[in-house]
């Protein structure tokens, strides 16, 4: 049963490649078939993390599971921005609007603003220098930190350029080939997918 | 050295209030990236299209959000037309009211002076599709009407239609722009990421793939700034000193008491006492 | 937004920083919000701006060649089922095997080639050689670094501690911005705290 499925990552995975190499317009406008259809199962590859969520939710209320009334404001919530949204729309002046500025905004920023807080605890208690190695990233955070703001360049006009300096020659020589890496990494895992080699993406048998 | 974390939340969040409620607005210096992505907006003759793809969500919107109100006013001052994405789910509405800033500091009508296509799913290949047919991802503008319909979508379906594409990005989306629409299609193309992910992008400044690179708040800060506008970009930046002075003395205060305690031990001869903070 | 929208998204930030002293009802609550709204919207801006427009006004206006992506969108959804899970495998492989073919020719050109085009190229002038020369062989030693092939010894290991030392420097950096980037989502809450909720900073 799995054959079939590997057939068309093949097919498909190889055929983006070949029309990279071939312009003629015909071809690039199947190209451009292939990825609108790819949008829509990406699409309800997402509403199906959603669907998911609901049913794991809905198994915690109906079990009455310790914490269940927090899993119903989850599936309150969802339900009535899913319905909202889906009868009236998302834009500016509906009512998903006004509460996306009021709810989803709000929370998503605050709990990625309690990281704040957590870089400075965790920098007080495990940043140490404890060879010379971990010496040299220290030195060159703090450089960073107080170079790259308006107070580094107010204590010492230097601080500016030995930070663009930092920036342009070590951290792009080692980002450089980093990305090589990734890169080599990233084609060695697509060609192992479209040969059929890796197969974890099928789940199990 | 031991100190409940709970004191340093209190100085970290002093230290974040203070300069904003007594500002002491110090010197901002746009560096030299910030100033060459504004530069490569600024030499574009009026009139100019510009794809600009808004990526981001509410949790990185503190850094993002003032960058793209400040470039989409760059580019509305300079007369540019900009044709606006996204391709992050919870983006439409930060875009939206992005564009409904800048629109109005600007005097700039919908459909007439910019276009908001609105969010498509699928991220690489919508960003590949847009080599071939806009129209193919985004039938239709973000309130429904349908891209034939707008005058200033007329004739304009392929990034060949686009001298300057724009991505300000949280994610990987900024990758996938630079291979495929700057390196592929050989797109001029400026790039606004947070400032966790800016130090990777300067390989891609090296090579030109990038001309331009404006990084986290502070990017956005000096972009304002040569803008001359105020934002809450240049509003933070006395925090954003004061929080950075602040985690520095920490860090050096916590390495202080380890080497003072004799915690501090040569390269390889294993592991050191720490002291315990709470 | 007007004073009871502030007023909620104020106080919703409160229930989130009350975790920081411990955590509470009030910010499970905030949690449980976020994920079921967050979640919700998602679903709702899927179908405003991807299916209705993609499939469904295609499908409505004539276009039957919607239906195949929207057979596998099914296919996918299939999932929620064990018993139906193997069918979802058609549509998984379609879209794995789309991104997989994009990466392919991406990666080589803009992350191989062009890098490697931009790194075996001659020295800048001047004083700026130094420079030139600290790039080549930073980028040189951490490619050594990464080679686990081979053990790190000789040349090899040598070159490898070159290139551990660029690693620290550039993570370092990282970690600089890293704090940078974490500082302005906290400044961006605190000034609508202070300035949309308080009224204690003039508005914007």
């Amino acid at each position: 049963m799995r054959n079939g499925p590997l057939l068309v990552t093949f097919a498909v995975g190889a055929s983006l490649v070949a029309i990279f190499f071939i312009p003629h317009h015909k071809v690039q406008e199947a190209q451009s078939v292939l990825l609108d259809w790819a949008n829509v199962v990406y699409a309800f590859a997402l509403i199906l993390g959603s669907l998911s969520l609901w049913a794991s939710h809905q198994r915690k209320v109906f079990a009455r599971a310790e914490g269940w009334i927090y899993s119903l404001v989850t599936l309150l919530a969802l339900a009535f921005v899913t319905v909202a949204g889906t009868v009236q729309g998302v834009e500016e002046g509906t009512l998903v609007n006004k509460y996306y500025n009021m709810v989803n905004s709000p929370l998503a920023s605050t709990m990625f603003a309690l990281l704040a807080f957590f870089i400075a605890s965790a920098a007080f208690r495990a940043f140490r220098a404890r060879n010379a190695e971990a010496t040299l990233l220290l030195g060159t955070a703090i450089v960073m930190m107080i170079g790259r703001v308006s107070v580094g360049e107010y204590l010492w006009h230097g601080f500016p350029p030995v930070t663009e300096w930092l920036l342009d020659v070590p951290n792009l020589a080692a980002k450089r080939a980093i990305a090589l890496g990734i890169g080599l990494g990233a084609i060695s895992t697509a060609l192992k997918i479209i040969l059929g080699i890796d197969r974890s993406y099928l789940g199990r048998s | 050295m031991a100190l409940d974390r709970r004191i340093i939340f209190v100085l970290i969040f002093a230290a974040t209030a203070l300069p904003l409620l007594f500002p002491v607005n110090l010197p901002i210096t746009p560096s030299p990236r910030v100033r060459a992505a504004f530069e490569t907006v600024d030499k574009q003759p009026p009139g100019t299209y510009v794809l600009m793809s808004l990526d981001y969500e509410p949790d990185i919107k503190a850094e993002l959000q003032p960058m793209s109100i400040a470039v989409l006013r760059h580019c509305f001052r300079k007369g540019l037309k900009p044709v606006v994405l996204t391709l992050y789910p919870a983006a439409p509405g930060l875009v939206e009211r992005a564009l409904a800033i800048a629109s109005a500091a600007e005097g700039k009508k919908r459909n007439e002076d910019f276009v908001f296509l609105g969010y498509k799913s699928g991220s690489q290949s919508v960003i590949l599709g847009l080599g071939e047919s806009i129209r193919t991802m985004f039938p239709t503008d973000f309130w429904g009407t349908p891209l034939n319909k707008i005058p200033m979508m007329k004739g304009k379906n392929s990034y060949a239609d686009f001298p300057l594409v724009i991505n300000l990005s949280g994610s990987a989306i900024a990758d996938y722009y630079i291979r495929i629409a700057a390196t592929r299609y050989q797109r001029p193309m400026v790039l606004g990421a947070t400032a966790v992910m800016a130090t990777d992008y300067y390989p891609y400044l090296s090579s030109g793939q990038i001309l331009g690179l404006i990084g986290g708040m502070k990017g956005a800060a000096e972009y304002e700034k040569l803008m001359d506008i105020t934002g809450d970009a240049r509003r933070g930046m006395d925090a954003q000193s004061l929080i950075h002075v602040t985690i520095a003395i920490l860090v050096l205060l916590g390495n202080f008491a380890l080497f003072a305690s004799g915690g501090l031990r040569p390269m390889g001869s294993g592991g050191s006492r720490e002291g315990t903070g709470r | 937004m007007n004073g009871f929208e502030t007023w909620v998204a104020a106080i919703l930030t409160i229930c989130v920083f009350s975790f920081l002293y411990r955590d509470n009802p009030l910010y499970r609550f905030a949690e449980h919000l976020f994920v079921g709204s967050a979640a919700g919207y998602l679903l709702a801006v899927q179908y405003q701006n991807v299916i209705k427009p993609n499939v469904v006004e295609r499908i409505a206006g004539g276009n039957m060649v919607a239906f195949i992506p929207l057979a596998m969108g099914i296919l996918v959804l299939a999932r929620l089922s064990d018993k139906a899970t193997p069918v979802s495998r058609w549509a998984i492989a379609f879209y794995v095997g789309i991104y997989s073919g994009i990466a392919i020719p991406a990666y080589m050109q803009a992350q191989i080639f062009a890098q490697l085009a931009d790194a075996v190229k001659p020295f800048e002038p001047g004083w700026h050689a130094i420079n030139s020369v600290l790039i080549l062989l930073g980028f040189l030693s951490v490619l050594a670094y990464f080679f686990f092939s081979a053990p790190h010894k000789g040349v090899h290991g040598f070159a490898a501690r070159i290139g551990i030392w660029f690693l620290m420097i550039a993570f370092g950096a990282s970690f600089g911005y890293t704090v940078m980037a974490r500082a302005s989502l906290l400044i961006d809450r605190v000034l609508f705290l202070l300035r949309d909720a308080l009224h204690v900073l003039p508005p914007a």
